[in-house]
């Protein structure tokens, strides 16, 4: 019964984590960092759309993870959108396929300015253990600028949104950036 | 001559364990044209090297496995794609790689070379520089009245892998979908040549990052073969422990995922934190959430940690109390079962036509688990129970799924409390050889495929299950509405980047 889940819900409060001892801590200082800097910069929120170029879903694994009732990412401001019209960030994971290239660039091209690019996972730093295929053209700094790489493969949920802080509480302390 | 009355006539080569039957040209195709009476000869996958076209059989009634390979001559061999329509996806695959056309193949448009390599078939003996210049995709047609197409992709709305799907719609109705995939093509198959089994499991381990257990156990177990050694028992039953913690992760995920598709949350909620629970269970005991590179060809990379057992069995018992209750909810939630029960129905003729794995087949009447026939260590002792409906539905392959957490849970505390002592790897010999290696993934059966001369990888092929999932995709969401798409794929949940390769 769905009552009865919920009513236990209800009890025993959120699972989600709260932001205290590590590793939480650390989400619990990013949190008060990015309200801060957030604020300051974008408003409440950070939209992003993410963008698989290559990689071989561990990313995009961790990624989903964030937007599960443990790591809620919205709970700081930070939520996944459709289309790239409406980003802020491009969080791209993979290397940059050949054939994934054309659709890569037209994203970013569709994404209004100002606008953030994070290269997540080894795969997006330098191509990862992809480096030298016929296949590839890089890490996504051949194909967009890159402001921002958290590593890892896959990098852990914490590890993706402890980047994502960084990168707004950088921001927020510089001028706009030209494009 | 009926089809195995051609296989007698073959010549063998040598490839563990499996022997590898070759067959000239007109016995090939003949061959070919006798599969049709032949509908116990399923296609599992098909692949090629410089010089021979490779399929993989499975005989139905005898339960034998049997590669049959082809000489490619001027650049031909005959298709098997009129009879087995699975071939259809390889066969371009195949062409767009190695360069080998399958005369006669029902479809002969590319498939993973969309026109922006450097060099075309870049696996032939002898590639070329790419001279032309990318042309769009020609897609099958469909004509009536008050037909409209609808494009979307390859840069999806989700969290999801890129790839672009072509709806022909009759105002909600789907009356066509087809699916164009490649955008993924790392290309993985070269890489792996030139490189040690050890060196190159990393790249088995990242064809499907949900699967990377899965594929580094079929590697190994295809590197094995070819070297003639055989892990130790405590790796391959460590290895089981992986591969169903892999399973449990995965369902739970989807399921979940499923559920949200379907605007429900309180199940995902649950689902989604179970996934986190077993994810942390498995970087404890593993040392890696994903439990990625830890199995490698001879056995393991690292052993349990201390913790690790009673983590991941603390984290099961959770599970297995909890399950009950939310199997209840989603049975009591009617909009649940108006959204997918008779949603996204694939016919079990049309699953055991194309061989279809994992709960896909299962949910269709199609019981293959490649854990029972042909079974590999550490469970030829464990007596696993394949769960297998009929219906074929959105719901059936949750309800399949389900069932399969549970399973899991029972195999995952055998193989726990019966964990043999001794080493966990052995080194392979510089060996020269073939071999095929198999494991069950959560999707279905994997295939790998390694010949190796003095103990480096000449050529590989890795056969996700997804090969023989994708098109059923497409025939499974005909007639169903544009909005019911999200659930049906979801419920495939086919690889892109394993098909990709």
């Amino acid at each position: 019964m769905a009552w009865r889940e919920m009513f236990r819900a209800l009890r025993e409060g959120p699972l989600t984590e709260p932001a205290t001892p590590p590793p939480e801590d650390e989400v619990a200082i990013l949190a008060a960092r990015l309200k801060a800097a957030a604020f300051n910069r974008l408003g409440r929120t950070l939209a992003i759309r993410q963008v698989d170029s290559g990689s071989c879903n561990g990313c995009e694994l961790e990624i989903a993870m964030l937007t599960g009732i443990v790591y809620d990412l919205e709970r700081f401001g930070l939520k996944f959108v459709a289309s790239p019209r409406h980003a802020d960030v491009l969080l791209v994971t993979g290397p940059v396929t050949r054939t994934m290239h054309p659709a890569l660039t037209r994203t970013w091209q569709a994404t209004p300015d100002p606008k953030w690019v994070v290269a997540v996972g080894d795969c997006a730093i330098d191509g990862g253990v992809f480096k030298g295929s016929y296949a590839i053209t890089g890490g996504i700094d051949s194909a967009l600028p890159v402001d921002l790489v958290i590593r890892g493969c896959p990098p852990t949920p914490t590890a993706i949104l402890d980047g994502l802080c960084a990168l707004i509480e950088a921001n927020a302390r510089e001028p706009r950036r030209p494009r | 001559m009926t089809a195995h009355a051609i296989l007698d006539t073959a010549a063998f080569v040598a490839c563990a364990p499996f022997p590898r039957r070759v067959l000239d040209q007109s016995a090939w195709a003949e061959f070919a044209a006798a599969l049709a009476a032949t509908p116990a000869l399923e296609l599992l996958a098909l692949w090629a090297d410089p010089t021979h076209v490779h399929a993989l059989l499975h005989d139905r009634d005898s339960a034998d496995f049997l590669p049959v390979s082809v000489a490619v001559e001027i650049g031909l061999y005959p298709a098997l794609s009129p009879t087995r329509p699975a071939a259809a996806w390889f066969e371009r695959m195949i062409r767009d790689l190695w360069g080998h056309t399958a005369a006669d193949g029902i479809d002969q448009r590319p498939w993973l070379d969309h026109g922006h390599w450097a060099t075309t078939t870049p696996l032939a003996a002898r590639p070329s520089p790419n001279l032309a210049a990318a042309e769009p995709a020609e897609f099958l047609t469909s004509e009536g009245e008050g037909l409209h197409q609808i494009a979307v992709g390859p840069v999806h709305a989700g969290i999801i892998e890129p790839g672009h799907f072509r709806f022909t719609c009759n105002g909600e109705t789907i009356v066509r979908l087809e699916i164009r995939l490649g955008y993924l093509h790392k290309g993985t198959l070269g890489l792996l040549r030139g490189k040690s089994p050890r060196a190159a499991a990393r790249f088995a381990a990242r064809l499907s990052g949900d699967s990377t257990v899965a594929h580094a156990i079929a590697f190994a177990h295809a590197a094995e073969a070819a070297c003639g050694v055989a892990a130790p028992p405590r790796a391959t039953q460590l290895r089981g422990v992986m591969g169903e913690i892999e399973r449990i992760a995965n369902h739970l995920g989807d399921i979940g995922a499923i559920i949200g598709d379907a605007s429900f949350a309180v199940l995902p909620a649950r689902f989604g934190w179970h996934r986190e629970a077993v994810l942390r269970a498995a970087a404890r005991a593993f040392g890696h959430r994903l439990m990625m590179d830890a199995v490698i060809p001879g056995g393991l990379a690292e052993d349990l940690a201390t913790e690790g057992a009673r983590a991941i069995l603390a984290t099961v018992a959770a599970i297995e109390a909890e399950l009950p209750g939310l199997v209840r909810i989603y049975d009591d939630t009617s909009s649940l079962a108006d959204r997918l029960q008779s949603t996204g129905t694939l016919r079990p003729d049309l699953a055991e036509r194309f061989a279809a794995g994992g709960f896909v087949g299962r949910a269709s009447g199609r019981r293959f688990d490649a854990r029972r026939i042909p079974g590999y260590a550490p469970y030829d002792r464990l007596d696993v129970t394949a769960v297998c409906l009929d219906q074929g539905d959105v719901d059936a392959r949750v309800r399949v799924r389900l069932a399969e957490i549970t399973e899991s849970i029972r195999l995952l505390r055998l193989l726990l409390t019966e964990l043999s002592d001794g080493p966990i790897a052995l080194p392979l010999p510089m060996a020269s050889g073939e071999g095929i290696g198999w494991s069950e993934g959560f999707r279905g059966d994997i295939w790998h495929w390694l010949r190796l001369e003095g103990g480096l990888i000449t050529a590989a092929f890795l056969a996700d299950p997804s090969w023989r999932q994708w098109p059923l995709l497409q025939a499974a969401i005909e007639g169903n509405i544009v909005a019911d798409f999200p659930l049906c794929n979801k419920s495939f949940n086919c690889s892109y980047s394993g098909v990709d390769l």
